[in-house]
């Protein structure tokens, strides 16, 4: 058992397609949360091999392209201060502020550095005592842990250049903010299988009971997809709305314990500004005051200015599930992975880019 | 951007382990999976194990498909 190659087999593949095939009688509109999900998805042409009676949209379950113009001028405004080095993950160098972004200001001079890990980040401030490292919390549940284990390591050992930029999101409340606006008509949910691994799959269940939308926990490999959407095609043809777990190796539901323990005792809510979606309460994660010497937002003070969204480009309603890419005028002509207008387009997981790698409407 | 990659536990040493990701080892932290062992499959997500991965549900899993696999459809 590797865990990966079980999971793309074929001929289980084609057991799955035609029991959805035989079983799907009813039309059915399913939301892939997570961007992770978009991917695999669109890789492997499931949208293609499905019946005609299933839809499937995608969500905003993208760390990048959620975040608000406001936050990333934040950062980018961080990026400006000669003592500070910005230490991101990959996907956020190339994302469009309102006026300028990372990679701009590092051609220009700017020290901002790409980490794999918040290990790699506390390892750039200890070797740069006089400097100040500020991390850029972007992520879900899955993330947040792992930053929150960083403060602590950094409380550990004593690293007081170390600072955070917390503008983690929360993935439950946007999905309540997303159906009480009530835009998109949804009957599943594939539920994201590592913020699951996290939390767990308690927290879906207020969608079944009071929504009475089937929510199915899923992973990454193309089976771990075939096999959700066969659960979800089950509960719609059986009336039922339930939340169950497909990735059952990965998931437990009531997640992973020690690692909520440490983020909560880290963070705690917050509201928070989603891009096309607005605050949304609760759904944010903010440093406790027990940490706060630790916290970007109270050790620099930046007036990043007024934010101002890309013309024409319709990330928000993409995120919200109401607009597809080929809406957008932009796609595919001023707006491509090369020059990106929003983040959608940008990050691998958006679904800008998701459409655009492979092939969808070129 | 919630990437996590299954990896084999190949030693550990306090909070951290080497692990092996495709055929490369590498040093992941174990601060959110105190509970993992030598042997294990890990999640790893930025370099921290995230999840321990459970086996023997992985094995049932893949039964269930392959009795959807057997019947062909056919049920339903
Ligand atoms: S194609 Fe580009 S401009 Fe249009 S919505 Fe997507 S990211 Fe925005």
């Amino acid at each position: 058992m590797k865990f990966i190659t079980e999971f793309r087999r074929s001929d289980l593949a084609e057991g799955l397609i035609s029991q959805i095939h035989h079983r799907s009688k009813t039309p059915a509109r399913f939301m892939e949360f997570c961007g992770g999900h978009t991917v695999t998805i669109f890789r492997y042409g499931i949208r293609q091999i499905l019946p005609a009676t299933i839809e499937m949209v995608s969500g905003p379950g993208c760390p990048i392209c959620v975040t608000a113009n406001a936050d990333l001028d934040k950062a980018i405004a961080l990026a400006q201060i000669p003592e500070v080095i910005i230490a991101t993950f990959g996907d956020m160098l190339k994302v469009p502020g309102s006026h300028t972004s990372l990679q701009e200001l590092k051609a220009d001079g700017a020290d901002v550095r790409m980490v794999y890990s918040t290990l790699d980040a506390l390892k750039i401030a200890e070797e740069n005592p006089t400097r100040s490292v500020v991390f850029l919390g972007i992520g879900f549940e899955t993330t947040a842990p792992t930053i929150a284990a960083s403060i602590l390591q950094a409380e550990d050992q004593r690293i007081k250049n170390y600072h955070v930029l917390s503008l983690h999101k929360l993935c439950p409340p946007v999905i309540r903010a997303i159906l009480d606006s009530g835009e998109v008509k949804l009957h599943g949910l594939i539920c994201p299988g590592h913020v699951s691994a996290i939390i767990g799959s308690h927290p879906w269940e207020f969608i079944a009971r009071d929504y009475g939308i089937p929510c199915v926990v899923s992973g990454f490999e193309p089976l771990d997809i075939l096999q959700c959407v066969d659960m979800l095609v089950a509960q719609v043809e059986m009336g039922r709305s339930e939340v169950e777990i497909a990735y059952r190796r990965g998931v437990r539901p009531e997640g992973n314990e020690e690692a909520l323990r440490l983020m909560y005792r880290v963070f705690e809510p917050c509201p928070a500004a989603w891009r096309g979606i607005g605050e949304v309460p609760d759904s944010g994660l903010k440093i406790r005051k027990e940490y706060q010497h630790l916290d970007a937002e109270f050790a620099f003070d930046v007036d990043p200015g007024r934010p101002y969204e890309p013309q024409g480009c319709l990330c928000g309603d993409i995120l919200r599930g109401v607009k597809t890419p080929l809406d957008c005028r932009l796609f595919g002509n001023a707006c491509t992975p090369q020059y990106p207008v929003g983040p959608c387009m940008v990050s691998s997981e958006g679904t800008c880019a998701a459409y655009y790698n492979y092939g969808e409407g070129r | 951007m919630c990437l996590a990659i299954p990896a084999l536990i190949k030693s550990i040493e306090d909070k951290e382990a080497e692990a092996e990701i495709g055929g490369i080892t590498r040093r992941i932290s174990l601060w959110l999976t105190p509970e993992a062992e030598v042997g294990d499959y890990v999640l790893v997500h930025t370099g921290y194990a995230i999840n321990v991965l459970d086996q023997e549900e992985a094995e049932e899993t893949l039964r269930l498909l392959e009795e959807i696999a057997a019947l062909g459809g056919e049920e339903g």
